[in-house]
């Protein structure tokens, strides 16, 4: 009896010290290390809501506005499309996607990281990712979590170029190869970087350095430093939330899609008409919510520039839905439902990789432009052109996304009431801003753009003549005209 | 007996009804159609692709008369079916050769 008692006291109090230790072992190492920074509540509250938003925009938000666009026979080609290449690239971004965009590709680091974190190896809930402020971290999860988020949606919008003709197996294996030859490597080239402490850290060595021996070793680990980064990050391209990663690379991949598949079968000839644009108006409006998580998320924490996005996500996308509307109106006559949701979307392709960079009344102006540029590509370009992007793919995302691009060199310049560009070099250890040159800042956009053109563009004609010939791109005639619904999925979208 | 079938403009359908209950006409069907006929169609416009359609969406009302009574449903159908605008419709007769109530089994004019 007195050995149970024994016993039991012992084992709980095992238990009990199990329990407290590891927080009695954290407590001593804040005491004794004071720099290793820990996440703050509130940034990490906001990122996993941000996260959340993100996905919100892929399903239901895309797939709606994308399944309205849509004739009714292939309404749930699109959701299916969408929704199965959100869950493709989950799975494939934890077991080696995350580890391609945000790690060290030793020889390859300029254009791809490596497989150090394949399989998530090495994440836990204590490692943390670098934000933008120095000192300010947060999970490595969370921010693992939010990119996933963009690698699902980028190749999601791609499925509006090709919409209604492309078989379902051969999308699924395209979306696979597209990730990891495409997406990956341009994400990892335009935001994979070392992080402000580590710059901070190398240029305060190199300001500290005694004599010459000392500054010409902190010199070259000050360089490391600023060379652990993608090719794109290294230019100094700005894109604050994926102007080129999502957006440019999605769109040019689309128009290079519906370019090797060719037309719609009765294009030009038949009514394909949008089968419910009440769809699309609930889409595109859950895009605007989730692309609060886009771009505000995109600061990686809470404070004033995430607010800054905020503003910015607001008033170009109403400007832009207002300038499609109004230059619709003046050339074809009526005010569009569709033209004025279209014009939101463009606005906020537009906004988004200079949605922490511009002022409010900059991006306005920006807005203002993307929403009749775009109006202009999709219903006077694209006709004359004559190629059969159904959804306007390219005529929204990749224009939106260009014009965003280079607008965002220009929109940065505090004159303009833009928030400057960081440098985390001037002094060491706090952000201040470099000075601002038009010319430079110009020209590290057009690189970035031209970078994310042709390696999108021609990496994906390579991936989808690689599916054609393996898998086929294209239904057959029979199939197209029975509408994907039946003939790839077996089912109706709507059974009255 | 005769099938009465028209085709009128669909906001017109309850007018034409009340004026057919006022004929003692009970029983009509109903169809929702497309067609086209002098009235033109409109144009669509999504995104600058322009279509024009050219089958407006109408309703055909088919009802079976006894012969005598055909004239007087063709003035009320007329009458409520009107608004002088192109594309009113228009009234087709046909003889009808036989009619049952498959309930009871009554055919013809006991049918109808």
């Amino acid at each position: 009896m007195r050995l149970r008692t024994f016993l039991a006291a012992g084992l709980g109090g095992l238990a009990l010290a199990l329990l407290v230790d590891p927080a009695l072992a954290q407590t001593a190492a804040t005491a004794a290390a004071p720099p290793a920074s820990v996440p703050n509540k509130g940034d990490t509250a906001w990122m996993l809501v941000a996260t959340c938003l993100v996905l919100m925009m892929s399903i239901p938000g895309l797939a709606l506005f994308y399944g309205g666009l849509v004739r009714t026979k292939n309404m749930l080609s699109l959701l299916t499309q969408v929704f199965a290449i959100v869950c493709l690239v989950c799975l494939i971004w934890v077991f080696y996607g995350y580890s391609l965009s945000f790690t060290n590709g030793q020889g390859l680091n300029d254009f791809v990281g490596g497989f150090s974190k394949a399989f998530l190896r090495g994440v836990t809930p204590d490692t943390t990712s670098p934000t933008f402020s120095n000192g300010v971290v947060i999970p490595e999860y969370v921010y693992m979590c939010f990119q996933m988020t963009f690698a699902m949606i980028t190749p999601a919008l791609i499925v509006g170029a090709f919409a209604e003709r492309m078989k379902f197996s051969a999308l699924v294996l395209f979306m696979a190869l597209w990730v990891t030859f495409i997406y990956f490597p341009i994400a990892h080239m335009v935001w994979y970087w070392a992080g402000p402490d580590a710059i901070g850290d190398a240029a305060k060595a190199l300001a500290g350095a005694a004599d010459a021996t000392a500054k010409s070793a902190a010199e070259a680990k000050l360089a490391a430093v600023k060379a652990d980064a993608g090719l794109i990050n290294q230019w100094g391209g700005l894109d604050f939330a994926g102007g080129t990663v999502v957006h440019i690379n999605a769109g040019i991949a689309g128009l290079v899609g519906c370019l090797i598949m060719g037309k719609r079968i009765g294009y030009g000839r038949d009514l394909l008409a949008p089968h419910s644009l009440t769809m699309t108006m609930i889409g595109g409006a859950l895009l605007w919510v989730g692309w609060f998580g886009f771009n505000a998320g995109s600061n990686l924490e809470a404070n004033g520039t995430t607010a800054l996005a905020m503003v910015n996500t607001f008033v170009a996308t109403a400007a832009a839905a207002l300038s499609w509307l109004f230059v619709e109106w003046g050339a074809k006559g009526k005010p569009s439902l569709l033209g004025m949701v279209s014009g939101a979307v463009a606005g906020l392709v537009a906004v988004t990789p200079a949605s922490g960079f511009a002022g409010p009344m900059g991006s306005i102006v920006l807005g203002l432009v993307a929403g009749a540029v775009c109006f202009v590509f999709c219903s006077t370009v694209k006709n004359a052109l004559g190629y059969d992007d159904s959804l306007d793919v390219f005529g929204i995302h990749c224009v939106g996304g260009i014009l965003g691009a280079l607008a965002t060199g220009i929109l940065v310049n505090p004159w303009l009431g833009g928030a400057g560009i960081p440098d985390y070099e001037a002094k060491p250890g706090e952000l201040a801003f470099a000075t601002y040159a038009f010319g430079p800042a110009v020209i590290n956009q057009i690189k970035a753009v031209l970078m994310t053109l042709c390696w999108s563009g021609i990496g994906s004609a390579i991936l989808y003549k690689v599916v054609d010939v393996v898998i086929g791109l294209r239904v057959t005639q029979e199939e197209e005209r029975e509408g994907l619904d039946l003939a790839d999925h077996g089912e109706r979208a709507y059974n009255y | 007996m005769k099938i009465v079938m028209a085709i009128i403009k669909p906001f017109k359908l309850e007018e034409v009804r009340d004026a057919l209950t006022g004929l003692g006409v009970h029983g009509l069907t109903v169809t929702e159609v497309k067609g086209y006929g002098r009235q033109k169609g409109h144009t669509e416009i999504y995104r600058g692709a322009e279509y024009a359609v050219s089958f407006l969406p109408k309703l055909k009302i088919e009802v079976a008369v006894a012969s005598d009574l055909v004239s007087r449903v063709i003035e009320a159908i007329t009458a409520a079916a009107r608004t002088g605008q192109i594309g009113d419709g228009k009234i087709f007769v046909m003889p009808l050769e036989r009619a049952v109530r498959i309930r009871t089994g009554e055919t013809d004019a006991d049918a109808l």
